[in-house]
């Protein structure tokens, strides 16, 4: 709401304050003040001139004035190219030396052959109107010589006020008026306090079928409506201020009232209207053509103004084009109206036609305001002598009394935490319009018309405390019960991704936004899981319309990113939630205000999809650099797998590491990760076709697991070592296989053979040449023996070994090396 | 030279003369004093100290001496001894010195050549601040709350006491999931995770939930359809709006540093009333660049203030949705973007670089502690 100080100044007698000063106040009293337009600032030299002579140039193009005028001191001679004044009008006439808005400086010049001595200016060079069809014709009584800045009033300050949806009151000048004269104690006028003309009989036939949309709807006549009297300068100057355009006399007017006292006026062209009028719902497939000029079809929620031909207007959002005012218009029906909020609302949207009436009624209009309105907007036609009141007031009332709040009057400082005296409690609610009577249950407080939003005690409450000021809170802290820290998964996230970090991944957070083709890229099975399924339904990019059921497609976008800005060493993870669809349902229809039971509670989670959380990771270029040192060593399936005991390590776990074939990966390049038998992901190369679908470098490598499981799996409290004083035996054992058989069977194999004494057991060689055999490989071990209680003889240590070499022969027939 | 004797046996020993003794020390210290190098000096130490050197074979001889001879001679023999000795440690530690620094000059190296083999890894800087404000809420007794992002739009919005036509609920600004009536969105904020909190634990009740929230929104430099908020929930008897406003200065102590200034705005927000906005003041012009004529401020444009959240006391509809009796509890509640807290605290213009997932974010912002 854009309300220039001139205007608040008519109803509130404001001391000598400046407008900033009066923005930080409605800025703290809860009515933000966005910017403070300074208006009229940098004219300088502008002064009231009469045009005594004109003589037109007519060698040129377009039509170019000679103008001799008379400043009250002299006679000035100037080029003008407007024709919309003549000799005897009084204009604004900038006189060299003068400035205008914007830091133009106006000096005599040549000009069409003539010594232009200064400019006759426009509405738009005063930075008073948008008009810069013509210059500005001042009324004729202005005297000469006057600057222009005081005899017109241009030194005006513009507030912009943001206005929340709680407080339609404040999108007029009387409620914001209202409020500064509650901030600096100053007496105001309120422009509502009309006597409103109850009149002779009704004016015109109205029918309220649906009181709950309309509660109260106010009909007055205008006739003999003059179309050739246009809004005089001061009445479109403050529309303009307040950022409306000026249209014609009369929406000027039912504008001008609005902007006001807050209540939105319809006006209607009453020749074209025929019977009476009926405010309903739209019927279904009816039909209206807005003032906008567009044909809307009407939905059955829509509330209407309606005559025997239908609808006529949507009611609080905007009229019809068929009973539009016009230059023809002589009769004139006034509509001034109560609308519902909730209906004006889903109205507005529905049509997406935001107009300055709906957005009032969406938040609260004075139900009082409706005869009053009508009643200033006839007076002011007819002050402006552009028609005349018919007489007759049509008032259809249905509203139901505005029920009292009772208030503990403590309760205001027990809230703010600051002791409020009760009489500053009823003071505040009084200043706001509130009636307060005291009884034995505190107090009884009846909110005034133009606050449907006071409702509850809280709402009296945040009325006290902002009027008493927030900066006069306490800053004190509470003593919060005592918690119990982080979860053990809220520590163990933190476990993880520093795990990761630490090895060298940097983290990313990816969109979560992916198409429906990324299964098909990943290579997913028509029944997978990590297929997307959750779809949104206005999705913010329509390539991208579901919600990712993997980490990989975002991870390999971010990869493909970096690398494309030349960072080409990659190493990234994420940690978060995906979405499977668990098919989903209608959530139950749950009441505001209410616990649900235990069931609805139940109702309303199971139609949510499944959110398990994650972690990936994506390699690609070299995970050691090139260097003086020597080659790099590029990324690989081996780095993948080994996130997965990083991960696994992080947390005190043994992480099972078997080949498998499963999507996105290589067949022969993939690795089955099990957690105490439990599958918590793979990792490894990527398929070559996934890797071109995503556009990623060869032989990007990837590992996908299951953050839940991971910190299930975590033990809750780790078992101790043994820490055995006695000296250890190291041993070390080649043992030729079979090619295929994987590493971590034979190594288990050993293992199990060892038994006990085996405190650590690495495999440090692998040998696949000639001499190891042909389809055979030879992989080297060393073992760490340790007893606890001894040290350990070399026949003891000799039978470990002899007992590893042996279960590793029995299960896979594996030799010693010579 | 003479051979070894029998103790027992006296006689006169040569090597014991004053003049032998003496001329065994000058040649001595003579032989380390030309040693240039360890070898050399060791075989001097051999020759003139070792075994069968002149002084160890006096020494040797003294037993045969009678008693008073013996002691007399004893104190040269050693004082000879004790002479040549210091001579050699002299020399042997001159040279080893000398060998040290010839040796360590040899082995020097370029300490600044880059080693640079291992990547280095980073966390992304909105998740170290989520967990900088959960560490601190945890210090003062508060626990981390945590809710699904796919979220009943009972909690997201009716539990919270935003109506049906509340323009929140416009499409525009909510993602709602397939089929749209049935529903279930995305959380627009992370507040219905004060609904879930106080659903499982009751009153009192004393949580901070940073989390992932979406909305309808184009991706530009200040606008993201994924962002993080940080939300705050406190019921208790007797929670006061004092309470709020100190909870919200040590939150922003915390974020942005001891001399930070807070300010409390009335404001509007469904689930609380009264409600409030925190504001900031500049730290670039303290506020200086509302004056008229002052220089424009970029980061508050000019407006004095940076708006960094809402908050309020938690709306009884609120209370009441979750089973807490508000007749009995009040509580205030508080929510800010992290991407801004993050953007403000680092001066950062670009919400993209916070997004996209580039590297260089976190390698400049990620190992914040
Ligand atoms: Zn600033």
């Amino acid at each position: 709401m854009k309300l220039p100080m001139s205007w608040l100044r008519d109803y509130v007698e404001l001391p000598d304050v400046n407008a900033r000063d009066v923005a930080e106040r409605l800025t703290a009293a809860g009515l933000q003040v966005e910017r403070v337009d300074r208006l009229g600032e940098g004219i300088e030299g502008v002064v009231v001139a009469r045009v005594t002579d004109i003589e037109e140039l007519t060698e040129f193009k377009k039509p170019i004035r000679w103008v001799t005028l008379d400043d009250g001191r002299d006679r000035r001679q100037v080029i003008c190219g407007a024709t919309n004044f003549g000799v005897g009008d009084r204009v604004a006439y900038a006189r060299p030396p003068a400035s205008l808005p914007g830091g133009f400086t106006i000096e005599a010049r040549e000009a069409y052959g003539h010594t232009s001595d200064g400019m006759i200016c426009s509405g738009r060079e005063l930075g008073i109107s948008d008009d810069h069809t013509g210059i500005l014709v001042l009324v004729p009584d202005l005297p000469l010589g006057d600057d222009v800045v005081v005899a017109l009033g241009l030194r005006d300050d513009v507030l912009d006020i943001s206005i929340n949806p709680d407080r339609g009151y404040a999108l007029s000048v009387r409620g914001i008026g209202r409020e500064v004269s509650i901030a600096y104690g100053a007496p105001f006028h309120d422009p509502a306090l009309v006597g409103p003309r109850t009149g002779s009989g009704p004016s015109y036939e109205v029918r309220i079928d649906d009181t709950e949309g309309c509660d109260r709807y106010v009909a007055r006549g205008v006739d003999g409506l003059d179309p050739a009297i246009a809004s005089p300068q001061w009445l479109q100057r403050r529309l303009v201020l307040a950022g409306m355009r000026p249209i014609s006399l009369l929406v000027d007017v039912t504008n001008y009232v609005m902007l006001e006292v807050g209540q939105p006026l319809h006006a209607f062209d009453r020749d074209t209207l025929t019977g009476p009028i009926v405010v309903r719902r739209a019927a279904p497939g009816e039909r209206l053509r807005t003032l906008d000029n567009v044909d809307r079809e009407l939905d059955p929620h829509d509330l209407v103004i309606a005559d025997d031909s239908g609808p006529v207007a949507l009611a609080g959002v905007m009229g019809g084009a068929a009973t539009e005012i016009t230059a023809a218009t002589t009769r004139v029906l006034l509509e001034a109206a109560h609308f519902e909020a909730t209906t004006v609302a889903y109205t507005a949207r529905r049509h997406r036609l935001p107009s300055e009436a709906s957005r009032r009624f969406e938040r609260g209009v004075d139900d009082a305001l409706p005869p009053t309105a009508a009643e200033l907007a006839i007076a002011l036609i007819e002050q402006l002598g552009a028609g005349r009141r018919v007489d007759g007031v049509t008032d259809v009332d249905h509203r139901s009394p505005i029920p009292t709040i009772t208030l503990d009057p403590e309760l205001p400082g027990r809230i703010a935490g600051v002791d409020y005296p009760q009489s500053a409690v009823e003071d505040r609610l009084t200043e706001i319009g509130c009636r307060v009577r005291a009884s034995s249950a505190g107090f009884e407080v009846a909110p005034p018309t133009w606050r449907p939003d006071l409702r509850l005690p809280v709402d009296l409450v945040e009325e006290v405390v902002r009027l008493e000021g927030y900066a006069g809170l306490p800053s004190t802290l509470p003593r919060a019960t005592a918690g119990d820290g982080l979860t053990r998964t809220q520590r163990l996230r933190r476990v993880l991704s520093r795990a990761l970090a630490g090895a060298g991944y940097v983290e990313v957070l990816c969109s979560p936004f992916v198409d429906a083709e990324s299964g098909d890229r990943l290579l997913l099975d028509a029944g997978d899981p990590r297929r997307p399924s959750v779809r949104i339904a206005n999705p913010v990019s329509d390539t991208e319309p579901y919600l990712r059921a993997t980490l990989l497609p975002g991870l390999f976008a971010a990869a493909a990113r970096n690398i494309a800005r030349g960072l080409h060493d990659i190493a990234l993870f994420e940690t978060g939630p995906v979405f499977r669809s668990r098919g989903g349902g209608k959530a139950p229809d749950l009441k505001a205000g209410v616990r649900p039971s235990d069931d609805e509670l139940a109702e309303l989670d199971a139609v949510l999809p499944d959110q398990p959380n994650r972690i990936a990771c994506v390699l690609a270029g070299n995970r050691e650099t090139a260097g003086w040192w020597g080659p790099g060593r590029p990324a690989g399936w081996q780095d993948a797998v080994e996130a997965a005991r990083v991960l696994a390590r992080s947390l005190g776990v043994d992480v099972t590491i078997s080949a498998d074939r499963h999507s996105p990966f290589h067949p022969g390049r993939c690795a089955a990760l099990h957690i105490e038998g439990e599958l918590v992901g793979h990792a490894g190369e990527l398929h070559p076709r996934v890797v071109e679908a995503f556009a990623l470098p060869a032989r990007t490598a990837a590992i996908e697991v299951s953050q839940d499981i991971l910190i299930a799996s975590a033990p809750d409290i780790a078992a101790a070592a043994v820490v055995s004083p006695y000296p250890a035996a190291t041993i070390d054992v080649a043992l030729v296989v079979d090619r295929d058989l994987p590493v971590a069977a034979l190594e288990a194999a050993l293992r199990a053979g060892a038994g006990e004494l085996l405190e650590a057991l690495r495999m440090f060689d692998l040998y696949t040449g000639e001499q190891a055999g042909s389809g055979r490989k030879s992989v080297a071990f060393t073992m760490r023996l340790r007893a606890p209680d001894r040290t350990l003889t070399a026949e003891e240590v000799a039978e470990v070994r002899a007992a590893a070499v042996a279960e590793a022969a029995r299960r896979h027939q594996a030799v010693l090396r010579s | 030279m003479s051979g070894p004797n029998d103790p027992y046996d006296p006689k006169e020993v040569s090597a014991l003369s004053d003049d032998e003794l003496a001329a065994a020390v000058t040649q001595g210290e003579a032989a380390f004093a030309a040693a240039t190098d360890l070898d050399t000096l060791a075989e001097a130490h051999t020759t003139h100290l070792g075994p069968r050197s002149s002084v160890a074979l006096a020494r040797r001889e003294l037993g045969a001496l009678p008693p008073q001879a013996r002691a007399d001679a004893g104190r040269r023999v050693n004082a000879a001894l004790a002479a040549l000795t210091a001579s050699y440690d002299a020399r042997r530690s001159a040279l080893e010195i000398e060998r040290d620094e010839r040796v360590l000059v040899e082995e020097a190296v370029d300490v600044t050549l880059p080693w640079d083999r291992a990547p280095v890894g980073g966390r992304h800087p909105l998740t170290l601040i989520q967990e900088r404000v959960a560490d601190v809420f945890v210090g003062m007794g508060w626990e981390i709350a945590e809710g699904p992002e796919v979220e009943a739009s009972w909690f997201n919005f009716d539990a919270l006491n935003i109506p049906p036509a509340h323009p929140a609920r416009e499409t525009q600004d909510t993602l709602w999931i397939e089929p749209a009536d049935n529903g279930v969105l995305l959380r627009t904020q992370t507040s219905p995770v004060q609904i879930r909190a106080l659903l499982a634990r009751g009153a009192p009740c004393y949580v901070a939930v940073p989390g992932r929230v979406y909305r309808q929104e184009a991706l530009d430099a200040t606008h993201s359809a994924v962002f993080h908020q940080l939300e705050g929930l406190a019921v208790d008897e007797g929670l006061t709006m004092g309470d709020l406003r100190g909870t919200l200065d040590t939150l922003a102590r915390a974020m942005f540093g001891p001399q930070v200034r807070t300010r409390l705005r009335p404001d509007h927000y469904p689930f609380t009333e009264p409600s409030a906005d925190v504001d900031l003041l500049c730290w670039v012009c303290q506020g200086t660049s509302t004056e008229p004529g002052a220089e424009f401020c970029r980061t508050c444009r000019s407006e004095g203030w940076i708006e960094w959240g809402g908050s309020g006391m938690v709306h009884p509809v609120v209370l009441a949705s979750a089973g807490i009796d508000p007749e009995r509890y009040t509580g205030f509640a508080f929510g800010m973007g992290l991407e801004r807290t993050l953007m403000s605290r680092h001066d950062m213009s670009d919400i993209r670089d916070l997004v996209e997932g580039d590297v260089r974010v976190t390698a400049a912002l990620g190992r914040e502690g």
